[in-house]
C-alpha cells in the first residue's frame, strides 16, 4: 500500500477539481482520514492524509494547512463556500468535489489501496 | 435556558417556572434561548412584567444550529427583533419534528396552558453559515455569542477546530461544566473574546448552575453590551 498520486484519484473517482489542478500529478497521498468533526482531524489526521468530509467551511483549509494533509474531498455533492477556495488557493490545498456520500468515497479510496497512515 | 419549545428540555421548563426558580437562585437576568425558536420568549417577557424591572429581567433570545452544527446564541433588545430572527431561521429549516423521538415543542402562555406545539425540526440545522447566521444577529441589533465553547459538540471548536477570524463573535459562553481557569488553558484562543458563563438550563435544577455577574447601570441587554465591551465602567465579575 505505496503512496499514490492525487491525479490517479481524480480520475478513478471522477472528482471535480476546485483548486491547485497544476499540482495533482505531484501531491503524494499517503494515507486517508474521515471525519467531519475538525476539532477530531485536527487530534488525529495524519500527515499526507486525503481527508474525506462533507464540512465547506474555509476553517477545512486551515486545519489541511496546519495537518499537512495532501488535500479535501468534499463528498456528497456540499459546495463549498467561495471564501474556502479562495483560502484554498492561497494556502496550495487542493479542493476535490463529489457527488458520492463519504461513505461511497472511503470505499472507493480503500479499494485503490489506500489505508490509515 | 431553554423551555418546553425546546425538544430536548424537561416540558415542566415552562417560562412561569423558569423565572420562579431564576428568583429563587437569586437571578436577576435570563435568557430564553430555545433552539431554533422564540414562541416562548413573549409568555417569558409577560410573565416577568408582574416583578419590578429590577427584579427579574427577561432577555430574548434563540440558540441557533448553523450549517456546520455550531449553536450560536442570539440575544436581541426586544420581541420584534428576535421573531425577525426566528422568521430568517424558520426559512432554512426544513423537516418537520417527531415528538416521540426528539421530544415534545410546546408553545405555551405566561399561565402554562398550552397553545400548541411547534412543527419544525427544531434539532435540525439551518442552511445559513455561521457567518451568516452572526451577520444575521448583528443586523437585526443582537449580541452573537459562540455557544458552549468547551463541549465536545455543537461548539464552534469542536466543528471547525478553531474560532475563525470572519466569525464576529461578541463574546464565547462556557458550560457550567469548566471553570474559567481551567478555559483559559486548554482553549488559549478565548482570550479574544469576553467569557460568560451560563446554565443552559434544560430542566428547572440546573438554574443557577452557571451563571455570570455583570456590573451594570441597570438590567438590560444594552448595558450587557456595554459590560462586554468593558465600556463606561460595565464590566463582568468573575473570579
Ligand atoms: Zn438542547
Ligand atoms: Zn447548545
Amino acid at each position: 500500500m505505496g503512496t499514490i498520486v492525487l491525479k490517479e484519484i481524480v480520475d478513478n473517482l471522477g472528482l471535480e477539481v476546485k483548486t491547485c489542478a497544476e499540482k495533482l500529478e505531484t501531491t503524494k497521498v499517503s494515507g486517508g482520514y474521515v471525519s467531519d468533526l475538525m476539532s477530531d482531524v485536527i487530534a488525529n489526521s495524519k500527515e499526507g492524509d486525503l481527508w474525506v468530509t462533507i464540512q465547506a467551511h474555509q476553517n477545512i483549509v486551515a486545519i489541511a494547512t496546519l495537518r499537512e494533509l495532501s488535500g479535501v474531498i468534499i463528498a456528497n455533492g456540499k459546495q463549498p463556500e467561495s471564501e474556502t477556495l479562495e483560502h484554498a488557493t492561497q494556502e496550495n490545498v487542493p479542493i476535490l468535489l463529489s457527488n458520492l456520500t463519504s461513505f461511497e468515497v472511503v470505499g472507493r479510496l480503500y479499494q485503490m489501496g489506500l489505508r490509515s497512515s | 435556558m431553554h423551555t418546553c419549545l425546546s425538544p430536548c428540555a424537561d416540558i415542566w421548563n415552562t417560562p412561569k417556572r423558569l423565572i420562579e426558580k431564576a428568583r429563587e437562585q437569586g437571578i436577576h437576568i435570563i435568557g430564553i434561548s430555545d433552539h431554533n425558536a422564540a414562541e416562548n420568549v413573549a409568555p417569558a417577557l409577560r410573565y416577568a412584567e408582574k416583578y419590578g424591572s429590577g427584579e427579574i429581567t427577561v432577555i430574548p433570545g434563540m440558540e441557533i444550529t448553523t450549517a456546520e452544527e455550531i449553536h450560536i446564541l442570539g440575544l436581541f433588545g426586544d420581541l420584534e427583533q428576535v421573531l425577525e430572527m426566528q422568521s430568517f431561521v424558520y426559512a432554512r429549516l426544513s423537516g418537520k419534528n417527531e415528538p416521540e423521538v426528539f421530544g415534545e415543542q410546546i408553545i405555551v402562555n405566561e399561565d402554562e396552558e398550552v397553545l400548541g406545539f411547534n412543527e419544525h425540526l427544531l434539532s435540525g440545522a439551518i442552511s445559513a453559515s455561521l457567518e451568516e447566521v452572526i451577520e444575521r444577529i448583528h443586523s437585526l441589533g443582537g449580541v452573537a455569542i459562540a455557544a458552549h465553547v468547551d463541549r465536545p459538540s455543537f461548539s464552534v471548536i469542536s466543528q471547525l477546530g478553531f474560532i475563525p477570524e470572519s466569525a464576529r463573535f461578541d463574546a464565547v459562553e462556557l458550560s457550567s461544566s469548566i471553570t474559567l481557569k481551567e478555559a483559559r488553558r486548554r482553549f488559549p484562543e478565548i482570550a479574544r473574546y469576553s467569557v460568560i458563563s451560563s446554565s443552559d438550563a434544560h430542566y428547572l435544577h440546573w438554574i443557577g448552575n452557571a451563571t455570570t455577574e455583570f456590573l451594570l447601570a441597570q438590567p438590560g441587554l444594552d448595558e450587557i453590551v456595554l459590560a462586554l465591551k468593558q465600556k463606561d465602567g460595565r464590566r463582568i465579575l468573575m473570579e
